[in-house]
């Protein structure tokens, strides 16, 4: 700040010839190169999220232009059981998904972090699945959850005398059977973060720790979670966003019946996607995005505030 | 001098540009991307350009998924299509987003096309206009597994013609493991695939009812009839156990796999089926009732004429739309795609109807209905939680049923501005 202030107030004097002072220049200069991400973020981004909002009060449908219809989209949506359900089914992903993928995660790479036979083997196993394309996993996971005979784990459940689960035939089953493989796809990214975050924590630390006689459990308690805090507020916003977008593992295991049977899976994404894309109830459907976007707001700004550094 | 040459030249320069307007007209041809669909569209267009060396015409395509956007966005910019495809369910959406315009009566006669054509054609009329014309139909019929039949004792050279005769095969080819489950279905029971259409526009009217009534904006399955067809398909998953919703993940999954005797499908299924090599398979017509009656479901994608469409490019969109709903196109689109001719003449010739194969999907466009869908999908989906709604939570069949008709009707209501 001060080395810019400097050149500032020597140019003063010479601005008067020159027309702009260095430091001006240097601002037009900035904002000259900023212009062109910023335009481009203004048209594709910004612009569009305004447009939704004036779109979620109107009745467009894609055929007929736009009509003023005020809050009627949003009334509808209070009114309508089935985004009730998809508002449950939303959350149910959430504060499932979010807790037992991160402690999971955390307990693989607390552990990783100690092996060292085969470990860069190991981390590539637990790391694989998050490169894996979701539509290719969600078919996998899609067969091996079906009945007999092709399903791979009923065979199994059959063979050792368990009955049949229907998992995501089953509108009880459903949605903690695709919440599983969307945990289990998403792990390997969180364990590398966690890794990274346990390796930046110094060692001397922990020399000092033990010298003092403490623990395993309270080194884990004292040091490495307090330390490990930026990490997993990292996460746990990352996450918590990614759970409440789940879109592409529900579609896709499901695709014959989206987001069913009996809506008992579908997520307000999906709900979106259908309003728009298959029914052209374009209004209705920018009403959804709305409250998706305002859920979205308060979750995150919730967790920055509780997790925030004192 | 130069000056003069000058002049010369421009004269000439303007006078080729002038004729070379005159002389070619280039009009857009927009279909959905479907390789097989393509390659039929680009051998009509080379035909038609060579019968018409004054017109080129340039086919565009875009994935399924975005097609109708594409369009809309097109007509807003005002750089629509001259002809394109549609489907005849979204017939309505397009006529009020003035997307296309009516076919000129005194090129495309009503009377000449409802002799010519299947009845179903009509579904392409609003107000006594037509508004565009199929190349080629869709039909729906029973798929059966003739390796399947022959275990189970049964003649594979007769397939059921009624709607018992279909239980009692599908009986008589469902196998199950020692601890009762399925392994083999009998009969595939898959609303997401095309029960639905079966349900709704054959059943419901083979046991006496009418799945709509008004035009199908008034939901009407919701009686006896539509109770006693719903009964009949759950049957073979609660009573008989020889078929089951998500069976090998989807119907034609099954069958293909040759894991279910029989299934319903539709002619667009044949290319996917022609593969299968583990198995012989052959088509039957839909099973009839007790009576006798038989129904079908058929569908199409009709040609139409961009609203904006005037002039010379309309002159030339006609005569190419006339050229893609002529006999000789239906000829190539047959062999090519592998859909159905939608002229009558062209499709019931006794080449077609002795082809084990195409006869059953010919013979039921004569008697076949088309649903007035105003969101096919979404319709789709009542239709499936009607039926998981009582295998799955046990409702009461005419709870589901009555259910059902309501949700349908809120969303014809909905999209007909009621």
């Amino acid at each position: 700040m001060s080395v810019a202030a400097e050149p500032r107030r020597n140019d003063h004097a010479r601005s008067g010839a020159r027309g702009l002072s260095l430091h001006a220049k240097r601002v037009v200069w900035a904002w000259s190169f900023l212009a062109v991400p910023i335009a481009f973020y203004v048209v594709v981004r910004f612009y569009p999220t305004v447009q939704a909002f004036w779109l979620s009060l109107t009745n467009w449908n894609l055929m007929r232009p736009a009509q003023f219809i005020g809050f009627e989209n949003y009334t509808r949506m209070a009114s309508d059981p089935l985004f009730w359900k998809v508002f449950e089914n939303t959350f149910l992903y959430l504060i499932i998904g979010t807790p037992v993928s991160l402690l999971l995660s955390f307990l693989i790479a607390y552990f990783l972090d100690r092996v060292h036979f085969l470990h860069g083997l190991l981390r590539a196993l637990y790391f694989l699945p998050f490169l894996t394309t979701a539509a290719a996993m969600a078919w996998v996971w899609r067969w091996l959850y079906q009945p007999v005979p092709i399903g791979v784990i009923n065979s199994v459940l059959s063979s050792i005398g368990i009955p049949q689960q229907p998992f995501i035939q089953s509108p009880s089953q459903a949605l903690y059977a695709i919440l599983a493989t969307a945990i289990w796809a998403g792990m390997g990214f969180q364990i590398i973060i966690f890794m990274a975050g346990l390796r930046a924590i110094p060692t001397t630390y922990y020399e000092a720790a033990r010298i003092d006689g403490l623990g395993e459990f309270a080194i884990l308690r004292k040091i490495t979670l307090p330390l490990l805090k930026p990490t997993t507020v990292f996460l746990v916003v990352f996450s918590s966003i990614g759970f409440l977008r789940i879109f592409d593992q529900v579609y896709n295991m499901t695709t014959n019946d989206p987001g069913g049977p009996l809506n008992s899976t579908k997520p307000l994404v999906l709900m979106i996607y259908q309003s728009a894309f298959s029914s052209y109830d374009m209004g209705y459907a920018a009403a959804q995005t709305v409250v998706l976007f305002v859920i979205l707001l308060i979750v995150s700004l919730c967790q920055l505030w509780i997790m925030r550094t004192r | 001098m130069r000056r003069g040459l000058l002049t010369a030249a421009l004269a000439a320069g303007l006078g080729f540009a002038t004729l070379g307007s005159a002389q070619a007209v280039e009009i857009q041809y927009w279909q959905y991307l479907y390789p097989s669909r393509v390659k039929a569209m680009d051998q009509l267009i080379e035909n038609f350009e060579k019968a018409n060396p004054d017109i080129t015409v340039k086919q565009v395509t875009f994935p399924y998924a975005n097609y109708q956007t594409r369009l809309v966005a097109a007509k807003a910019a005002g750089q629509g299509p001259d002809v394109l495809q549609l489907f005849y369910g979204w017939l309505d959406n397009f006529v009020g987003g003035q997307l296309i315009q009516p076919l000129p009566s005194e090129d495309f006669p009503a009377k000449e096309i409802e002799s010519d054509f299947f009845p179903i054609v009509t579904a392409m009329k609003r107000d006594g206009k037509y508004y565009g014309l199929p190349t080629a139909v869709r039909s729906l019929a029973l798929f059966y597994n003739k390796k399947l039949f022959k275990e189970a004792g049964l003649d594979p050279n007769k397939p059921p013609q009624t709607l018992d005769a279909l239980v009692d095969a599908a009986k008589k080819t469902a196998k199950h493991d020692s601890s009762g489950n399925l392994t083999t279905e009998g009969m595939t029971i898959d609303m997401g695939g095309q029960d639905h259409q079966w349900w709704r526009e054959v059943l419901v009217r083979q046991f006496g009812g009418q799945p709509y009534t008004d035009g199908d904006r008034k939901v009407a399955y919701d009686d006896q009839a539509g109770l006693k067809a719903l009964q009949y398909y759950i049957d073979f998953d609660t009573k008989y156990h020889v078929g089951k919703p998500g069976f090998m993940d989807e119907a034609q999954a099954a069958f293909r796999g040759g894991k279910a005797a029989m299934t319903i499908d539709g002619t667009f299924r044949l290319g996917s089926f022609a593969d299968i090599k583990s198995f012989d398979w052959a088509v039957t017509e839909l099973p009839a009732n007790a009576d006798g009656t038989r129904s079908n479901y058929a569908s199409y994608f009709a040609n139409a004429i961009g609203s904006g469409v005037q002039g010379e490019k309309l002159e030339a969109s006609k005569k190419f739309l006339k050229y893609v709903s002529s006999p000789e196109a239906m000829k190539i689109w047959l062999k090519v795609v592998g859909e159905l001719p939608a002229r009558k003449d062209v499709a019931l010739t006794q080449e077609n109807l002795n082809d084990p194969i195409l006869s059953p999907f010919i013979k039921a466009l004569k008697y076949a209905h088309t649903t007035m869908f105003v969101d096919e999908e979404a319709q789709r989906q009542v239709a499936i939680d009607m039926v998981n709604r009582i295998l799955l939570e046990n409702q009461d069949p005419k709870a589901s049923l009555d259910q059902a008709a309501k949700a349908e009707q809120q969303i014809i209501d909905r999209q007909t501005g009621k």
